[in-house]
């Protein structure tokens, strides 16, 4: 690796079980932190409800996200932010979440971040 | 003389679905031949069948593969399948059909399995990281 690991900024904008993409983005946080970079998860859109209290596996017999998403901070991830506007969009607010959370506009983020992956 | 700037791409959507993999082709081809480094492509997600051995288009449309492996020749690119996204999919180089008892390799030639970790360290040593999803 390179003698200065870059930030890593990780936008999740799917919604959980559906797809593997929230999945896919977990692995790349933990890998990207075990690899000694900063990490960041930015949720927006459906993402959001990636972060909903309560989640089970689902019924496709998928590992569910939750208990990675409960694990980061052993990671050493512990900025989640969260795009206000997608959770009041759903009827949601940060009540609703099994995790503290910021809300970050994602424009100042790109910016803090040296690389930035979209989910 | 323009050195240029180093590139990583990262593709994350499966071939003739999506535009991702011919964008992310025609962007490849484009930066090398405008004296730009592309360090190494990343196949992620439905992105790993990019590197399905036996895909045989129609004869009128893009030949992927052959391009890909093209464009790892001409610049020296690594071709590299997130592995754990490629085995369930079924993309399995001759080692990792050994490995787990099963016939025949089905990952093309030019392309290796590689773990996320790899992608890390591209997008490390490279200038821009662009995802083509």
């Amino acid at each position: 690796m390179p003698d200065t690991p870059v930030s890593l900024l990780i936008v999740v904008r799917h919604a959980p079980h559906g797809t593997s993409w929230l999945r896919e983005a977990l692995d790349l946080a933990l890998v990207g932190a075990t690899f000694g970079c900063e990490v960041a998860l930015h949720f927006c859109d459906e993402g959001v409800m990636a972060l909903v209290e309560g989640q089970g596996a689902g019924a496709l017999g998928q590992k569910g996200t939750a208990p990675t998403i409960d694990a980061l901070s052993l990671y050493d991830i512990e900025r989640l932010y969260v795009d206000e506007s997608s959770l009041s969009d759903r009827g949601l607010d940060s009540e609703a979440l099994a995790h503290e959370v910021e809300f970050a506009e994602l424009a100042e983020l790109v910016r803090e971040f040296d690389r930035v992956f979209t989910f | 003389m323009n050195d240029g700037l180093r590139y990583t791409l990262l593709v994350m959507g499966a071939p003739y679905s999506r535009q991702a993999s011919h964008s992310a082709l025609r962007f490849g081809e484009a930066l090398v031949a405008a004296n730009h480094r592309l360090e190494g492509v990343f196949f992620y997600h439905d992105g790993v069948y990019n590197a399905a051995r036996l895909m045989t288009p129609p004869q009128d449309e893009p030949r992927l593969a052959s391009r890909w492996q093209a464009l790892a020749d001409a610049s020296g690119a690594r071709l590299m399948v997130c592995v754990a996204s490629a085995l369930k999919r079924g993309l399995l180089d001759a080692r990792e059909a050994e490995r787990h008892g099963v016939r025949g390799e089905t990952l093309a030639p030019g392309f290796e399995l590689a773990g996320l970790g790899q992608l890390v360290h591209a997008t490390a040593i490279s200038d821009r990281t662009l995802t083509f999803a």
